[in-house]
């Protein structure tokens, strides 16, 4: 093991869905962004169409595109804050947009769009309907596919995501309970048995469950996360507390009790929280990507159980949970981008192929019994993954 | 001493320079090949002693007979090294580091005086483009190491410039006072706290002595640290060192601002070598409230990380996530609430949403003067790569060095907010390395680095 005692990142992906959803991404819009305005990340043949937002104008270079990916740059020359958007023909169904655009700035506005007449809109200042102008998409031969049935597929993959959160975190209510009362009553042997197996319930949903910022660290705290005066609670307090370092003095019968207590408190109020966390399909492929960053700062390095050294239980559960949010999305993705969709199952399959390798009984090896080549060996399939799967989000939503 | 079975060099007497009218005419080229770094006699040899006199003059302190040499063919490339302050804090960054904390290992105050004393005369010969020693790489005694170790012969001086500071361990240890030290720790000179996050290794962390020496070039950085450790042999041993190869900062308004490894713009807003009336606001610590902290005055304070960037995780984050956890933009660098680059960001205009553009959790907002009770710091970090971790990930990231005032209220309130509260640092970076150092004002023609601490 190496001497290292590194942070277990918090409030990891929680924060980044804060961001997602606090800038309100609509199913088929991915806002960019970049100053330059000959970057062309949409692989059109023509450049990025210029259009220029003042405060009472929107000049857009072109009244016409091929179909296919198109690029608006979008420059702010106006004072205000400003928006742009892509209108379907009747006006009202946003096809995709360009949101909080400060002045002086530009972003790439980057869409896929079918065939079809649509209208764009600046919003100086972000209020009323914009300055409109008719905007048409030739046949190009490249058809973007416009499934009426995608959305449905989309929402449907949302639902079942909600549903498996719930389903999680009933469980890990119901495990955090019997892992406390066995803490609490100092069975410790119990307690370890019941430590990593009722964890992979919070390792599944992690990026739901770290949206709480108040929660995580007072759940999933790592010693070397606090700052001086913090009290210190949750799973990897009883971590270290079951499975004590050299020298360490263990806690007493009145402290154990303490920390079950709230480790139960702190988990139901997740659970009646995470009942009204709205989801989308952007979460679901933020979350998964996340869940694997995850697995390569922490668990593959063996520092998020430096105790107990269960990482692979973690590391399984959040694999899994980056699968279940991978194949609620798989049939929008295949309707998308079925060699992506195919690209992830293979990954996902030779990641889980590896894991399996290092089952023990009902858990795993322990970290520390991992040979330096296997600990190698499960990080390239880790990174393997992750890179695809950071294009899951893209592919869904543009 | 080495023997010399087969007749080489004449072997001098130890410790003199007897030998630096004789220079073997095998070992001597007698031409300017190598002006710039050849010792005394090289240019004696061609007549030129007067010129170099005056130079001379003023060094000939202990062990300086080196930095007599040549100057280098006059130019731009050399930093003075003497001065009020130190040079390589205000000085335009250099683009290249190599940066070594030491561990003292004699307690011996003499010893410690004479190392500071040939360090400073090593320093200065350095700076100034310049051989350590005596007789330099190449002019010395046939059957002994040179003096110096050669490898940046032929360069210039690269705008080379060595900055000394000293931790709170060459004061005292284990509660005990070293060299005498008793009373003379600036108070401001504090063991840093433990931040969230931290994942400090111990050898990368700490030590009694800091030497930065930054350089355009790599080689002349690397020689630097090279000569001053060998010198130190016997009386100190290093304890870590950091290579950059990037400066991620700009301390002149002649300077464009450099890009991080996250390829981001870095230091925008930091103080300038021009701000004079701010740096001594933020940078030049001043006598203290103790008479024994007065040898301070006209100094500051050094603050290291070494700070682990996640680089491939960085890289598979959408560019929206990357932009809002820094709060500009990638391109131009621009605050999210619009204009250019050196646009002050408006931390109060909102979205749509009702959400500030440049959001709560953002990198700018968390770093920013106005958010940190006006407290601004002079940057000079750089990017560094320590190869790979063994799992096919780099070990990358920023070597973060900013000299302050008073870390107490220039550094530890800002990083604490950070550790906390920037997503970028807890998603994407590690603190694995950190020190503090007491960096003393310059030194004068004929004195040496941290006299005043020794008064």
């Amino acid at each position: 093991m190496p001497g290292l005692t590194s942070p277990k990142i918090r409030r990891t992906a929680g924060a980044r869905l804060a961001v997602v959803a606090a800038t309100a991404v609509l199913p088929l819009a991915l806002a960019s962004c970049t100053d330059n305005a000959s970057a062309n990340p949409s692989g059109t043949t023509d450049g990025p169409i210029q259009v220029t937002s003042t405060d009472a104008d929107c000049k857009v270079s072109a009244a016409e595109a091929p179909s296919g990916n198109l690029t608006f740059a979008v420059k702010n020359d106006g004072a205000e804050v400003t928006e742009f958007y892509v209108l379907a023909e009747d006006g009202l169904r946003i096809v995709a947009e360009v949101e909080n655009i400060g002045p002086g700035i530009t972003r790439n506005l980057v869409l896929t769009a079918p065939a079809g007449k649509y209208i764009t809109a600046c919003k100086p200042g972000m209020k009323g309907d914009g300055i409109r102008a008719d905007f048409t998409v030739k046949d190009s031969g490249k058809q973007a596919t416009a499934d009426a049935d995608l959305q449905k597929l989309v929402d449907t993959g949302v639902t079942q995501y909600t549903a498996y959160v719930k389903d999680q975190t009933e469980q890990l209510v119901a495990g955090t309970k019997e892992f406390a009362a066995a803490y609490a009553a100092g069975d410790a042997a119990k307690a370890k048995s019941l430590y990593a197996a009722t964890r992979m319930h919070w390792e599944r949903i992690e990026p739901v469950a770290e949206s709480f910022g108040d929660l995580d660290p007072k759940l999933d705290a790592r010693e070397a996360d606090l700052e001086p005066g913090q009290k210190w609670t949750g799973w990897h307090r009883a971590e270290k507390d079951l499975f004590p370092p050299a020298g360490y003095k263990e806690l007493t019968a009145a402290e154990r009790a303490a920390i079950s207590k709230q480790l139960v408190a702190d988990t139901e109020e997740l659970s009646t929280r995470t009942r009204t966390v709205k989801l989308s399909a952007d979460k679901l492929g933020n979350g998964a990507k996340e869940l694997l960053d995850e697995v390569a700062r922490g668990k593959v390095t063996g520092e998020e159980e430096i105790w107990s050294h269960t990482d692979l239980w973690d590391f399984q559960a959040n694999v899994d949970g980056a699968r279940i949010a991978f194949e609620n999305l798989k049939p929008a993705l295949q309707q998308k981008d079925a060699a992506l969709a195919k690209d992830l199952d293979a990954k996902f399959s030779a990641l889980q192929a590896e894991l399996k390798n290092h089952a023990k009984g009902d858990g795993f090896a322990y970290y520390n019994e991992l040979s330096k080549d296997e600990v190698q060996q499960l990080s390239a399939l880790v990174d393997a993954l992750g890179e695809p799967l950071s294009k899951l989000t893209a592919a869904v939503v543009l | 001493m080495s023997g010399c079975p087969f007749g080489g060099g004449q072997q001098p007497p130890a410790g003199t320079h007897s030998d630096a009218s004789e220079a073997s005419p095998e070992t001597s080229d007698g031409g300017t090949r190598r002006l710039s770094r050849r010792g005394l006699l090289g240019l004696a040899g061609v007549g030129g002693a007067g010129a170099v006199a005056g130079i001379a003059a003023g060094l000939l302190g202990h062990d300086a007979l080196a930095a007599a040499a040549a100057p280098p063919a006059a130019n731009d490339s050399v930093i003075p090294f003497f001065g009020d302050r130190q040079a390589g804090i205000t000085t335009a960054a250099q683009d290249r580091l190599h940066m070594a904390a030491f561990d003292v290992t004699t307690e011996d105050r003499a010893a410690l005086i004479d190392l500071l004393k040939d360090w400073t005369a090593a320093a200065a010969a350095m700076t100034a483009g310049r051989t350590t020693g005596t007789t330099g790489a190449v002019d010395g005694p046939y059957d002994a190491p040179p003096e110096d170790t050669g490898e940046a012969l032929d360069l210039d001086a690269g705008r080379l410039t060595i900055t000394f500071g000293f931790g709170g361990s060459l004061f005292e240890k284990d509660g005990k006072a070293r060299f005498g030290l008793d009373g003379k720790r600036p108070d401001a000179l504090i063991d840093l706290p433990h931040f969230p996050g931290d994942a400090l290794e111990s050898a990368r962390t700490g030590g009694d002595i800091v030497v930065q020496a930054c350089a355009d070039d790599p080689q002349v950085a690397v020689h630097a640290i090279r000569n001053l450790a060998r010198i130190g042999f016997g009386k100190t041993r290093v304890r870590w060192s950091q290579l950059g190869f990037g400066r991620t900062s700009s301390t002149s308004r002649a300077q464009q601002t450099a890009r991080n490894l996250f390829g981001f713009k870095d230091g925008t807003n930091n103080l300038k070598a021009e701000d004079t009336a701010l740096l001594d606001e933020h940078v030049w610590a001043g006598a203290g409230s103790r008479a024994g902290e007065a040898w301070m005055e006209g100094g500051s304070y050094l603050v290291s990380r070494r700070i682990r960037m996640h680089i491939e995780i960085w890289d598979r984050t959408s560019l929206r996530e990357q932009e809002g956890l820094i709060g500009r933009t990638k391109g131009e660098g621009a605050p999210l609430s619009g204009g250019k680059e050196f646009t002050a960001p408006d931390f109060g205009i909102k979205g749509n949403d009702g959400e500030p553009l440049i959001a709560m959790d953002s990198h700018v907002r968390l770093a920013h003067a106005d958010q940190n009770d006006g407290v601004r710091m002079l940057r000079r970090g750089y990017n560094y790569t320590d190869g790979s971790d063994g799992l096919g990930h780099l070990d990358a990231g920023l070597f973060f060095i900013a000299f302050v005032k008073d870390p107490r209220t220039h550094y530890v309130p800002m990083q604490m907010t950070m550790a906390k509260e920037d997503v970028l640092a807890l998603e994407y970076l590690k603190h694995t390395g950190s020190g503090l150092f007491a960096v003393p004002p310059g030194v004068k023609q004929g004195g040496f680095v941290g006299e005043g601490l020794f008064a």
